[in-house]
């Protein structure tokens, strides 16, 4: 489990975070949402030790990161799987060797049991074709996937996302969330996303952080956020006429 | 107005200062946790490949012609027919050996192999590249800046070839330009030989090298934004590797020959 308390951020002046509290649980996906400029991307990367903090904590599974030494902080790293927004493939690699570079650097693996692991996650991601791709020949859908497979490659305890579903059309979006949540049961990690699809959120949300001007302002699952009638959520995730008509449907069915 | 001068003034020091700390904790950091050799060994030799032996094309080049222009103009200046024609010889050896190859090649080299490795660093940066290395326990200082630093420490070898080339292409001006004969060109590269001006040579461009691997990594690596930011770093980066590459020739030729 990933615990954060009293997580404040500031960035000269500008106070990002002010006073998280939250937590995030094994085997479920976990959704931190809000606005552009609402502090998600911080908050993600505060919780990777990517960005230093002022006050509080973040602990993994009763470890306080920022009580570890830097050895320790790269040993708990290591464990961690990240699919950043622009898949952050290396360019000089082809998909098999990203895929394959977690295990080069952190286990004894012989390479032919690193090809056959890197084989099974890009089955796992339905890319059977693709090893001797450089990056940029691949598509912007196939590249997200590349990045699952490196994430999960080492068996990682956490898997964070941030916007995995930018800039996919939303038929390739929806394959992407359900092989996240697939993965979050199928290897029972702690998944966090930082995202602002509203498909995303009605569809694997079994956890939901708002995020508003750094705060949190609400925290519920993809089943109570139909129900809430807290003003700001409505605002943000009800937004569109579809999704408002999604909700009144959802409401009445419910009566 | 002197307030604003002196707070601006004294900004601008501060920010230097504290590139300066962060530069020397940067090569303190790139020591630490380092990187399986198994995948570092790979790292080394590929960047020798890129640094060292992709830049021994245009060294090859511009020592060849800049020891034939070392001549001539030697030759040229010498108007005085008391002074004997060796001297040409002995000039360009003097000059290729002590200043030519090590210094001016390496602000050459600052250009190719620094804006090199600046925008590569760089690019790695703005696509978060970097970031994905952290986050996997990855110390990204030893896996992206210390095999550059080794492999530029084969980049004497590159400077030894420019010695010889410059040497050659300042006799082939001689035979084929008509300025001197071969004998005397030959007696004068052969005249008064120090072999300390060799080892002050190779000390100095050790020491470049390891500029020309650390300033560019540094500018690279510490750079924020996006393309246009990388394109400027690899300008900084240049100019301050020129200009370290300067100061140190100058404290090293005080230092070893002064």
């Amino acid at each position: 489990m990933i615990e954060v308390k009293g997580l404040h951020k500031s960035f000269g002046d500008a106070h990002i975070l002010k006073g998280i509290d939250t937590f995030f649980e094994k085997g479920k996906t976990s959704l931190v949402i809000g606005q552009s400029g609402s502090g998600k991307t911080v908050f993600i990367k505060c919780l990777l030790g990517l960005f230093s903090y002022e006050k509080g904590t973040i602990s993994y599974d009763g470890k306080i990161f920022s009580e570890l030494s830097e050895d320790q902080k790269r040993d708990l790293r290591a464990e961690i799987g990240m699919v950043f927004q622009g898949s952050a493939l290396f360019d000089s690699m082809t998909i098999q060797e990203n895929v394959m570079f977690p295990l080069q650097m952190f286990t004894k693996m012989s390479k032919s049991e690193m090809e056959d692991r890197a084989d099974f996650v890009l089955k796992r991601v339905n890319l059977d074709d693709a090893h001797y791709k450089m990056p940029s020949e691949a598509s912007g859908g196939m590249q997200k996937r590349v990045a699952i497979a490196r994430a999960i490659v080492n068996n990682p305890k956490y898997l964070f996302c941030d916007e995995p579903n930018s800039g996919l059309d939303p038929k390739t979006a929806i394959v992407i969330d359900n092989l996240i949540q697939e993965i979050t049961d199928e290897y029972n990690i702690v998944t966090v996303i930082n995202s602002h699809d509203m498909n995303s959120v009605m569809e694997i949300g079994e956890k939901i952080v708002f995020l508003q001007y750094g705060l949190k302002e609400w925290e519920g699952s993809k089943d109570t956020i139909f129900k809430t009638d807290n003003k700001a959520v409505t605002d943000f995730v009800y937004s569109s006429e579809l999704f408002k008509k999604v909700r009144k449907m959802y409401l009445e069915e419910k009566q | 107005m002197i307030v604003f001068f002196t707070l601006a003034v004294t900004k601008l020091n501060m920010t230097y200062i504290n590139n300066i700390g962060l530069y020397f904790l940067m090569i303190k950091e790139m020591f630490r946790k380092p990187t399986k050799w198994s995948v570092m060994k790979g790292l080394i030799l590929k960047d020798i490949d890129d640094l060292v032996i992709g830049s021994l094309g245009i060294v090859a080049f511009i020592s060849f012609f800049v020891g034939g222009v070392i001549t001539i103009q030697t030759a040229l200046n010498i108007t005085n027919p008391l002074i004997p024609r060796y001297l040409v010889g002995f000039a360009t050896r003097q000059s290729v050996i002590l200043e030519f190859a090590p210094t001016f090649t390496s602000i050459i080299m600052a250009g190719k192999v620094g804006s090199f490795i600046t925008s590569s660093i760089g690019t790695m940066r703005v696509t978060e590249q970097i970031d994905a290395l952290e986050v996997m326990g990855i110390n990204s200082l030893n896996y992206l800046v210390f095999p550059k630093t080794v492999a530029m420490m084969l980049y004497p070898f590159a400077i030894a070839i420019g010695m010889f080339l410059g040497i050659l292409g300042g006799m082939a001006a001689c035979v084929y330009g008509g300025y001197t004969t071969l004998e005397d060109y030959i007696t004068g590269v052969q005249m008064d030989f120090d072999g300390f001006h060799m080892t002050y040579s190779f000390l100095k461009t050790f020491v470049f090298a390891f500029i020309l691997a650390t300033i560019p990594s540094f500018h690279g690596y510490y750079m924020k934004g996006g393309a246009l930011e990388v394109g400027k770093a690899s300008t900084t980066s240049f100019v301050w590797t020129s200009v370290v590459i300067i100061l140190l020739n100058y404290i090293l030729t005080d230092m070893l020959l002064g």
